[in-house]
């Protein structure tokens, strides 16, 4: 095996080294900067130039490496590369190739162009290692311009009334996401604090995002009216939210494709968008790898891989640490 | 159906009251007057008969969509929902349709009567058709499942923004046994003398939980019943013919035959509101409500339940009388009109008059509360002897003084996902007493927690899974919650042999261990306390 399961996280024996492993070793390959993927207390990293940034933002003082996509690098007995996962800005898929034979840790993917992160590219491999957060074959995602088209008719209605509109979006990934792509002509646009302190460290390594406003306890709210405020989940129904009033709140998430989820939600929209690839962009992005065997790692597993079996696929189940397009977390629901 | 997804998805946006009677209002000045009458009709509760089974539904839905069946069937329970699941996996409509609701309501009317193959192409013909929301709309029509989280009482505020009629008379023209195929929105609402109808009954006035007793005033004012737990019943007869009513508007004279006797006794024109308890006549005393429930959901009654559970209507209003509406009098003259009424029958009448209990201060009236369970009662109504019947759920004049619930400290180790809103967030639970190192269920309760408190569990759930039993999964005996119910029966069909009425969860224990649960010997003392 290129690649073994073991309870610190996927293991490569050639190369002695981990791919996003959740307990401390002494090498660790990250595929992104999410805290899932990316933990604290291994002695040396290796990640992406443009993942690094985040990577050290959160984890600290740290032994890290960096690797341009595509350049291959050996590491004892195996030949290693990464390759753009179109999940968040600088993730990538890890592809393994020993004696031979190929194997790629995908990480978190999507498949569309989000018009911030690298976009994704097939890798031709034997065995390919994928999540499922969101592999069942209700979730088909509408073309990106439609959910932001709808995203800036919310905020120019709210912004007409005289609203603040708030979205919930996660730090890293969602939250530039929105940023890069709304019409700024429409409003100014406010962010969280741990929204922000993300912001700049992008900023500094060249991702161009329009100009953002950080809240902070000394910011006069009215001077940035009808603006566009993009908070954290877990600050959406706090204290922090409560300064901007009666303005409209939503989120934005993959799940909110369910009416059921989208109504608990205590907010007033959903916006359907996830940084994780739906029933299409699974089944496609694995079909272009041209693997025979996959690995599925983390979301609806036990009736994706069911799927994937009954399409020729040898698919097994891996049980990882992971937690994908997280539901279930009270304070931070649309966690990715 | 285009102005009618609108609708929809306006009400589906806000949470705010006025934001939706608005909504409402603007449609009902807009639509054509047959699909106003739809609407109206599907938000009080009357939609067409299904004509196409919901497995069928499923096989066409996976087919048209490529995948197994196998996988549809997982991937319902995750949406939660039948009707938005095959909106969901459906390929996006080729064609599109400017069908009205009304149109599309008779084509789910129609489809009944089709061989199975016609069906199949009408139902793959509409999804082609219709974009994703119209689509769940149309499967929701076609498996009568339409909720649209408007009640009937904001729905009729909205008809009377638009109509200008005044609300109550509203409420009165939509009760009753219509359907948008029997009458015309015209009839129905406009139409200032509705073609009498011998069976419409007039709206329910629904009572409030007490808040605070002090506030009510002089004692003197009011007037307190017991109130005795059975099915609320409004019993309608005019022209020779009687009609049963239960509160949710559905007509049950046939589940009741006692009642046919009614009519030769009681003059045309008189309408009673009560309580409809199983009585023996023997002790002249109710039944508890267990011995009524097999009646319930029964459209024809066998002899032996007739006999050993007959029926009475416990009368505790008069809203008709020599066919006149005397809602609008005090109810002391309304309650003097249903004790000559009911004095007149004969013994074998099955019907009682609701007596009020005398009382000269509430420390004495509340005294008496406490011996409700006894009486097999829930407690008081307290109803003001100077107010009018009013309709539907309005504060100020009736109010239930209920006993406190009964209170057990339970272990959860079942748990389920809901469906709907709760999709994906589990909310079913079984509950166990300790029985020395077992532990025995004897409860399930679904109510009661805050939706975050729901998301806490589920998290919890996930992470502490012993075994799967289908949806059903066991989990690690942790923690303890505070059962609140209403009353406690025997039940040889339950392993811990007691089965609970209205159980909820009334407070998340966290400062309890298992260990302080209680025990089984605990409920059945409360068994013989209160069984």
């Amino acid at each position: 095996m290129v690649l073994e399961f073991r309870p610190q996280g996927i293991y490569c024996p050639a190369g002695d080294f981990y791919i996003d492993p959740w307990k401390p070793v002494d090498r660790a390959l990250i595929t992104h900067g999410h805290a899932d993927h990316s933990r604290w207390g291994m002695k040396r990293y290796l990640a992406t130039q443009a993942a690094t940034p985040v990577i050290k933002h959160r984890l600290g003082d740290i032994d890290i490496e960096t690797i341009a996509y595509a350049e291959q690098r050996r590491i004892g007995d195996a030949t290693v590369s990464f390759h753009p996962a179109g999940h968040v800005p600088g993730s990538a898929q890890i592809r393994i190739e020993v004696a031979g034979e190929v194997w790629v840790a995908s990480g978190d993917y999507k498949t569309t162009d989000d018009g911030l992160s690298e976009p994704f590219e097939p890798v031709p491999c034997h065995a390919f290692i994928t999540e499922s957060t969101f592999g069942l074959p209700v979730f088909k995602w509408d073309r990106q311009d439609d959910v932001i088209a709808s995203i800036n008719a919310w905020w120019q209605a709210n912004r007409d009334a005289g609203r603040f509109s708030i979205i919930g979006a996660y730090a890293l990934g969602k939250a530039q996401r929105i940023l890069a792509n709304v019409d700024t002509s429409i409003g100014p646009i406010l962010t969280h604090g741990a929204i922000e302190n993300t912001n700049q460290v992008l900023r500094a390594q060249g991702v161009a995002l329009p100009a953002t406003v950080r809240v902070t306890p000394d910011t006069n709210i009215k001077d940035h009216a009808g603006g566009l405020v993009i908070a954290t989940p877990s600050a959406m129904n706090g204290t922090w939210a409560r300064r901007f009033g009666q303005a409209s709140t939503a989120f934005a998430s993959g799940w909110m494709a369910m009416r059921g989820v989208r109504r608990r939600r205590s907010a007033d929209r959903g916006f359907v968008m996830s940084d994780h690839a739906d029933w299409e962009g699974l089944n496609t992005a694995i079909k272009a790898t041209g693997a025979e065997r996959v690995f599925v790692t983390h979301g609806y597993t036990t009736q994706f891989s069911r799927w994937l079996s009954e399409q020729g696929y040898d698919a097994a189940i891996v049980d990882t640490e992971f937690e994908g397009e997280s539901l279930d977390q009270p304070d931070m629901e649309v966690v990715e | 159906m285009k102005r009618f997804a609108h609708l929809f998805t306006t009400l589906d946006q806000t949470t705010k009251t006025n934001a939706k009677v608005a909504a409402l209002a603007d449609y009902f000045k807009a639509a054509p007057d047959t699909d106003k009458l739809w609407t109206i009709a599907l938000l009080s509760g009357r939609r067409p008969k299904r004509g196409v089974t919901t497995t069928l539904l499923r096989e066409w839905a996976a087919e048209k969509a490529g995948i197994p069946l196998w996988l549809f069937e997982e991937s319902y329970p995750i949406v939660g929902d039948l009707s938005e699941t095959i909106a969901l996996v459906l390929p996006p409509a080729t064609g599109t349709s400017d069908k009205p609701l009304t149109q599309w309501i008779e084509i789910v009317r129609d489809i009944g009567q089709h061989e199975v193959g016609t069906k199949k192409q009408i139902i793959l013909d509409a999804w082609d058709s219709l974009p994703p929301l119209e689509r769940f709309l149309f499967n929701k029509l076609i498996t009568g499942g339409l909720r649209i989280g408007v009640s009937q009482k904001l729905m009729t505020r909205a008809l009377a923004q638009a109509t200008e009629i005044e609300e109550a008379t509203l409420a009165h023209r939509l009760m009753g046994d219509w359907t948008p195929d029997t009458t015309t929105f015209e009839d129905l609402i406009l139409s200032e003398n509705p073609e009498a109808d011998a069976s419409k009954p007039y709206p329910f006035y629904l009572a409030y939980q007490m808040e605070d007793l002090e506030a009510l005033g002089p004692p003197a004012d009011w007037r307190a019943e017991w109130k005795w737990d059975g099915i609320r019943g409004q019993l309608v007869i005019r022209r020779g013919i009687h009609h049963l009513w239960s509160r949710g508007e559905e007509l049950i004279t046939d589940r009741f035959p006692e009642f046919a006797m009614l009519p030769d006794f009681v003059p045309d024109g008189t309408v009673f509101d009560g309580e409809i308890l199983a009585w023996d006549h023997a002790g002249n005393a109710p039944q508890s409500f267990n011995a009524l429930q097999p009646r319930i959901g029964r459209k024809t009654v066998p002899k032996k339940l007739l006999k050993d559970a007959p029926a009475v209507l416990y009368a505790y209003d008069l809203l008709e009388h020599g066919g006149q509406d005397i809602r609008s009098q005090p109810y002391d003259n309304r309650r003097a009109h249903l004790a000559r009424v009911i004095a007149a029958l004969p013994a074998e009448a099955p019907i009682r008059l609701s007596a009020n209990q005398p009382f000269t201060n509430w420390d004495a009236l509340g005294k008496l509360r406490e011996t409700s369970r006894e009486n097999l009662a829930e407690g008081f109504m307290l109803k003001r002897g100077s107010s009018p019947y009013l309709s539907g759920r309005k504060k100020g004049d009736w109010w239930k003084w209920k006993v406190d619930p009964l209170m057990i400290d339970a272990v959860m180790i079942y748990a389920q996902a809901g469906s709907g809103r709760r999709a994906n967030l589990f909310t079913d639970f079984t509950f166990a007493v300790r029985n020395g190192n077992d532990l025995v269920p004897f409860t399930k309760a679904y109510s009661g927690l805050t939706d975050a408190e729901f998301r806490q569990i589920t998290a919890w759930v996930k992470r502490n899974t012993l075994q799967k039993f289908g949806p059903v999964r066991q989990v690690t005996p942790e923690h303890v919650f505070e059962i609140a119910f209403e009353g406690i029966q025997k039940s040889p069909r339950h392993k811990s042999g007691v089965a609970l009425r209205f159980p909820r969860m009334s407070r998340w224990r966290h400062d309890k261990p298992i260990q302080e649960a209680n025990t089984l010997d605990d409920l059945k003392e409360m068994l013989d306390t209160y069984g």
